[in-house]
């Protein structure tokens, strides 16, 4: 007797593209695209020199020659707005890809090791998540200099423990699952059984928490401008625009509305496009949406 | 021991057609801390035969496959000896670096759960695929892709290619355990061990499963280690049976013979519950009295006696087994058969 089950193959299996995008996708895209569009575009082109001081035109107003107007300085905002981008992305990938490629690893680790070295790797990991990541930026601003790289490297070193920890509680999860016994019980080793069970299941907490601590990182990076650890003039910021409007407030509350605007759409963007990748890339995900 | 028993044991190999045997497992023992889960387990499988492992959760049964495969969690600890046609080694004690060369290539397993048993992220016919490319039993991916979807067809999924293709989650349940089958018999094992394959799937696809698993062993004359509860199932597909309770082996034999005459109380038990057909004085279905206790909180003596209508004070002695080797015979004080029911027949 055969077995001519009828197999209910989704026509549209592996071919991915056939499958309909979802908004926060298709949004998030945008909008990330939208800065990594400013980012480029100043490498070539911004309407000022977005490090122009000219008294003759301080504090103007947005008009046809000054877009979004000009700050206390007299530079124009909107090429520092553009300029700023290059700045967030990177500080968005140097600090998330610092925490990612240093985190994920020991989140693995710390799962799949005996049990005392796991235990061992995850109170490592708390004595580091208890340090404040400011701390560690200024700390590392002071030994190593102030710039934008060494900030983002300790904002990076200080989210390790956050990407760990998510990492670890996902993989523990995965290793309880009858594939990764029947992986062993395929004689699959345990650095394979990482690379090609784990860390495929544990992804989509990787890009969640990617998505939320490339907006800390953002945030950060603000911060540090404030405190004169971050990057230091006259490269454009947004984190140091925020600062700079500061006193300006009351008169000129545009200056800060500005670069608040392109950060919290550059962390929505990215936060979005998270949210999206992970419903997409993860299969188990489809048939709730 | 002498040369003459393994000669005589060698020369009935033959003649049932079995050669030497597969699996050897001998005086295997498992315990956490304090607590045996596991004890003393004697178990022999030869070439293309099949053989029942059966007993209540909780009995040790799927313990007992874990440490054949050596994937007893890690603070679980066993002893004794598994021997293995084919591996220089005894699998107990052996590091996990000799473990998974062994593992997928001479000894493969068929998990219960076909819900979580494939990898989720990835399309099956890469999975099976791998399982060869880990032993290098394909010399390249590509020819492993197109073993791989060859051996689809063979468990018998309708248009393998685009089944290859397929993610587990667009598969139905009886799909996946085909899938996992095809995965466990990928390098021809000469050992597949079953943990209740079919216990998740419903009746009909459960047929299916149980006959693709016999005929794959079958083609492969491989040996098969089928642990399951479910009696019936044990019937159709294994030639002998190993009765499993409290950690002990209380009754093994041929599946018929098992089936039909019981000896342990046990196993009489067990049967007389399965069943539907016997109702008691008061039209109640047959059952065992009490429940299977908590791990090491078994009786001393014969593990079974608190549940066992025909215990006497006997019973807090350990029953020797009474048999002509580990292959058939029983362990009880008062078999079952050799006397009226009930009365106190005294045994070693």
């Amino acid at each position: 007797m055969s077995a001519a089950q009828p197999l209910e193959v989704d026509p549209t299996a592996g071919r991915r593209s056939g499958r309909r995008l979802n908004p926060s996708l298709v949004v998030g895209g945008l909008l990330v695209l939208l800065v990594v569009a400013m980012a480029l575009v100043s490498f070539v082109w911004t309407p000022y020199d977005p490090t122009l001081v000219d008294p003759t035109s301080r504090l103007l107003t947005p008009s046809a020659q000054h877009w979004l107007g000009t700050d206390k300085f007299g530079r124009d905002v909107l090429s520092q707005i553009i300029m700023g981008a290059r700045t967030t992305l990177f500080v968005g990938f140097v600090a998330v890809g610092v925490a990612a490629v240093i985190g994920v690893p020991l989140g693995i680790l710390a799962a799949m090791a005996t049990r005392w070295c796991g235990e061992l790797v995850m109170r490592a990991n708390d004595l580091l998540l208890a340090f404040p990541a400011l701390l560690l930026a200024i700390m590392f601003g002071a030994v190593f200099g102030a710039s934008t790289l060494t900030a983002m490297i300790a904002i990076g070193i200080a989210t390790v423990p956050s990407f760990a920890r998510v990492v670890r509680s996902g993989s523990l999860q995965v290793m309880r699952t009858e594939y990764v016994l029947a992986a062993r019980a395929a004689g699959r080793r345990p650095m394979s059984t990482a690379v090609r069970h784990v860390l495929p299941n544990v992804g989509s907490l990787v890009i969640v928490q990617a998505s939320v601590s490339f907006a800390i990182a953002v945030l950060a990076e603000a911060a540090l401008s404030f405190l004169g650890f971050g990057t230091p003039p006259p490269t454009p910021s947004w984190g140091r625009m925020l600062q700079e409007s500061q006193e300006l407030l009351f008169s000129a509350p545009r200056l800060a509305v500005y670069p608040g605007v392109a950060i919290a759409l550059a962390v929505l963007g990215f936060n979005l496009l998270g949210d999206g990748l992970r419903d997409r890339y993860d299969p188990r995900l489809e048939d709730r949406r | 021991m002498s040369a003459a028993p393994r000669e005589s044991a060698t020369a009935t190999a033959d003649a049932t057609g079995a050669g030497r045997d597969v699996l050897t497992v001998a005086d295997l023992t498992v315990s956490v801390r304090d607590t045996t889960l596991v004890d003393g387990v004697h178990l022999s499988i030869g070439r293309g035969e099949r053989v029942g492992l059966i007993g209540e959760s909780g009995s040790g049964k799927s313990l007992t496959a874990l440490a054949v495969m050596g994937l007893l969690p890690e603070d679980v600890r066993m002893t004794g000896s598994v021997r293995l046609a084919g591996v220089d080694h005894d699998l107990v004690g052996a590091d996990e670096r000799q473990m998974s060369r062994v593992r997928g290539r001479d000894v493969a397993m068929v998990f219960q759960e076909p819900m979580t048993a494939l990898n989720p992220t990835m399309r099956v016919g890469d999975q099976v695929a791998e399982a060869m490319l880990i032993h290098g039993t394909r010399p390249d991916r590509r020819s492993a892709r197109a073993a791989a979807v060859e051996l689809l067809d063979q468990v018998g999924l309708p248009d393998p290619g685009d089944a290859a293709r397929a993610y587990p989650h667009q598969l139905s349940g009886g799909q996946r355990q085909r899938v996992v089958v095809a995965l466990a018999l990928a390098n021809d094992p000469a050992l597949l061990v079953c943990d209740e394959p079919t216990t998740a799937l419903d009746v009909t696809v459960q047929a299916l499963v149980l006959d693709l698993i016999v005929r794959g062993v079958a083609a492969r004359d491989a040996a098969l280690l089928f642990i399951t509860h479910d009696l019936a199932v044990v019937a159709t597909v294994c030639q002998r049976v190993l009765v499993m309770y409290g950690g002990r082996v209380v009754e093994a034999g041929p599946v018929a013979e098992v089936f039909t005459r019981p000896r342990h109380r046990y196993t009489q038990g067990l049967l007389g519950a399965s069943d539907l057909d016997v109702v008691d004085e008061r039209g109640r279905l047959v059952t065992i009295a009490g429940s299977v206790p908590g791990a090491g909180r078994f009786p001393a003596g014969c593990v079974f006696r608190n549940r066992c209508p025909h215990a006497t004070t006997t019973c807090e002695q350990t029953p020797a087994w009474t048999g002509p080797d580990a292959a058939s015979g029983f362990a009880c004080h008062h078999p079952a058969g050799t006397a009226a029911d009930g009365e106190v027949v005294s045994r070693g």
